[in-house]
């Protein structure tokens, strides 16, 4: 490797299960990023893009191999506020551009669950946000991108000028090219608050009724389920909605995050009881809030973001997350079923999010989201137990005609992946060639 | 932070800096204008263009060799009339160096002195005299030095030497000031370790490094108070106190 990269022993990504060996280099422009792209195609070996970080499993890491860290690739290009249209590189976070923007009235089409993400990695895992019933995932916004690659150097991709690049970029899990930089179209926003609806789920089938009835009114819509309740309150839980305030000002969020976790905490922190407790707590808290109330829009999107390294609660052995998506014809059956299979189990975490997704199709090949119900929760990693449930689980979303997220996937096996995303070949004809992830290795081989 | 005073002018010498370029970030924000200097044009207007999305009021670049000291007063000048005025002037350049070198290789010893050093007396002279000048009391004149001129240690000491003489020039100005009328504040950041590309060959992690950020938000308090010197992040004035005053029969022992 040249003196760019330089070895870092013990690189992990945000489940903390895979932790391995990576040449590390962080390029300071991104003339100097698109470089290293030949230089790895020259060495026989490969790398891959990384951001923040925040993706859970094995996507974001190429063990043994080398990663271009995009952390320095964070400056804007141009802002116009008038027209709401912001180009900047792909390594500068949405906590960086909702700070800038949301003072002039402006926000992002949509947003994760947290803000610590990349635009290189909110585009190579095209994610999704609480409208994705609306607005659809952050592929369907964007205008044209820069993309590098070792065999035909930087690229201008567009829709229209790089139909095949644009398309298998988006959701393209970093393997298409290092992008380099980002134009976005803003939505405008009148305050930075959002007017909660917030009601109770008395089980899972209340869940499908109200979310179809929330979904014309409410532009955000999420569930929180506790995943510890059977019976007949299986998928009892808290039902929120959002639509943006008209008024409250536009103060974005604050600069940094709150107190972060100093250490690992105990492997013993969660286990049954506590997460019961947990769940019950969090419900009778939520539903103790007004029914409607004004919140900001850090709280509303972001709730985890006022911990910092929230992951160490898992303890040293890391956590798995589990996301699936099932189409509406097979949903209510298999959400209830696979609800049902993690409450018996007792291993499901205090985080269970289950959302409709929408049909506004996305330009990506490989992109998650398909019209249909999204079901998300951790596993604290118990080791084959924990495995052993993953894989019920996967048999159940696999005869649904679902699939899973790759962002926060770390084991599926490849015949899984590729019912799930029949277009991966194509991505895989479109790889640079100096680019492999541990990820891309399981599920192709 | 915001302060209620109209945006600074700010002439920023090194403004590729990883930490020049934070603070720099912070102060846009704030409406502040800008000139930059450095010694690479493409970076400068990549720069420029950052800090006029976030907020500067203008940007314009001067490429330049910080080594050039003929040319301080005259950099001055263009800044003065680029901004029509100056009162912040923020010097982070610097260069590491190669110690083992600089001990068998006296022009290494040279340019690690040059950059960090001697040149940098030239230009702290000059923006004092720019900032008395313009500026009054509304002026600040900020450096960044390092922990490493506290107590001369066997890994970096010729590097340590240059940054200690920064710290003694600030230190003597910010007392020449401290006795006038209407005189600019001299404040000198005491760095320890930072995550920058300085810093890249060496293997980070732990609680002792400081993200670029990190180091902004604390230049960006102590344009407003404080100082002279600033030891950022604060807790290495204590251990910077402990080396200190650790006795040579032990400090000897100690690898750093
Ligand atoms: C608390 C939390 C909540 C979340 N909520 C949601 C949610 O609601 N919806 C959702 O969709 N996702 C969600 N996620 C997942 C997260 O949005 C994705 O994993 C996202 O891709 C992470 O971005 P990153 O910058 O950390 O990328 P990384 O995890 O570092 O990388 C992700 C992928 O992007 C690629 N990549 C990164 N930069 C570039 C680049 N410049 N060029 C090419 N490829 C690149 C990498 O190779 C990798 O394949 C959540 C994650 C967390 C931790
Ligand atoms: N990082 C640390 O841990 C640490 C600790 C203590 C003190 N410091 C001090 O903090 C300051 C900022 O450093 P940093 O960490 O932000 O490192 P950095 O990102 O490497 O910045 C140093 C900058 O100095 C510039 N420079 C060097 N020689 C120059 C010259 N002759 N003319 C013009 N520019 C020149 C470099 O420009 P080029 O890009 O053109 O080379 C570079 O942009 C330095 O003075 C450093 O000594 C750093």
């Amino acid at each position: 490797m040249t003196s760019d990269f330089h070895p870092q022993t013990a690189k992990r990504s945000w489940g903390r299960v895979v932790e391995a060996h990576h040449d590390v280099a962080r390029p300071g422009s991104p003339e100097a990023a698109a470089a290293l792209l030949p230089v790895l195609q020259d060495r026989g070996e490969t790398g891959l893009p990384i951001g923040l970080g925040r993706s859970y499993g094995d996507s974001n890491l190429n063990p043994d191999g080398a990663l271009i860290e995009t952390a320095r690739l964070d400056h804007y290009i141009e802002f116009d506020p008038d027209a709401g249209v912001l180009r900047a590189e792909a390594g500068v976070s949405l906590d960086d551009i909702l700070r800038l923007i949301v003072p002039r009235g402006w926000f992002l089409p949509t947003t994760p669950g947290t803000r610590y993400v990349t635009l290189g990695g909110a585009i190579a895992n095209d994610v999704h946000g609480k409208n994705h019933h609306l607005a659809g995932s952050f592929g369907c916004h964007l205008r044209r991108f820069t993309l590098a690659r070792s065999d035909r150097g930087v690229l201008d991709i567009r829709p229209d000028s790089e139909p095949d690049l644009f398309a298998a970029t988006i959701g393209g899990l970093g393997l298409t090219g290092l992008i380099l930089d980002v134009e976005l179209q803003l939505v405008p926003i009148r305050s930075a608050c959002i007017d909660q609806h917030v009601e109770p789920l008395r089980n899972v089938d209340a869940f499908f009724d109200i979310a179809e009835a929330r979904a014309t009114d409410y532009e955000h819509t999420v569930a929180w389920i506790d995943c510890t309740a059977r019976g007949d309150r299986l998928g009892q839980g808290v039902f929120s909605s959002g639509n943006w305030a008209a008024s409250g000002g536009l103060e974005p969020h604050a600069a940094k995050a709150g107190p972060a976790l100093p250490v690992d905490a105990p492997g013993f922190a969660l286990n049954p009881l506590t997460l019961r407790a947990f769940n019950m707590v969090y419900r009778r808290v939520q539903l103790l809030k007004p029914q409607n109330s004004r919140v900001h829009y850090a709280g509303f999107f972001h709730p985890l973001d006022s911990i910092r390294d929230w992951n160490r609660l898992y303890g040293a052995r890391g956590f798995y997350q589990y996301q699936s998506v099932i189409p509406f014809d097979t949903a209510r059956e298999a959400t209830r079923e696979m609800l049902d299979r993690i409450a018996r189990s007792g291993q499901g975490s205090f985080l269970a999010v289950l959302k409709t997704l929408g049909d506004r199709p996305s330009p990506g090949l490989m992109s998650f989201p398909m019209p249909g119900v999204t079901l998300a929760l951790d596993f604290a990693n118990a080791g084959t137990k924990t495995l052993q449930l993953m894989a019920e689980l996967d048999a159940l979303v696999k005869s649904s005609g679902g699939r899973l997220y790759p962002a926060k996937d770390g084991r599926i096996s490849a015949d899984m992946f590729q019912q799930g995303y029949p277009e991966w070949e194509r991505v895989e004809t479109l790889r640079d060639p100096a680019l492999s992830s541990a990820f891309w290795r399981r599920v192709t081989s | 932070m915001t302060e209620t005073r109209s945006p600074r002018k700010v002439l920023i010498l090194g403004a590729l800096s990883a930490m020049a370029a934070a603070t720099a970030r912070r102060l846009a924000a704030q409406g502040a204008e800008f000139v930059l200097t450095g010694r690479k044009a493409d970076a400068l207007e990549r720069e420029a263009n950052d800090l006029k999305a976030r907020g500067a009021g203008s940007v314009s670049i001067q490429v330049i060799d910080l080594l050039e000291t003929s040319r301080c007063d005259a950099v001055m000048d263009l800044a003065v009339e680029a901004m029509g005025g100056l009162d912040t002037v923020l010097v982070f350049y610097g260069i590491l160096g190669d110690q083992a070198q600089a001990e068998t290789d006296p022009q290494e010893a040279e340019r690690i002195i040059a950059v960090n050093y001697s040149s940098a007396v030239h230009w702290v002279m000059a923006a004092a005299r720019a900032l008395e000048a313009h500026a009054g009391s509304s002026g600040v004149l900020l450096t960044a030095s390092s922990v490493a001129g506290d107590r001369g240690r066997r890994s970096n000491f010729v590097y340590g030497s240059a940054k200690a003489g920064l710290s003694v020039l600030m230190q003597g100005l910010a007392h020449k000031w401290a006795a006038q009328d209407n005189a600019p504040r001299a404040v000198n950041l005491k760095l320890g370790f930072v995550d920058t590309p300085m810093t890249d060959g060496i293997e980070k992690g732990g609680p002792l490094w400081a993200k670029p950020d990190d180091i902004a938000a604390i230049a960006e308090r102590a344009l407003v108070k404080g100082g002279p010197n600033v030891y950022a992040p604060w807790f290495w004035r204590f251990i910077m106190l402990a080396i200190r005053v650790t006795p040579f029969f032990v400090f000897n022992k100690v690898n750093l």
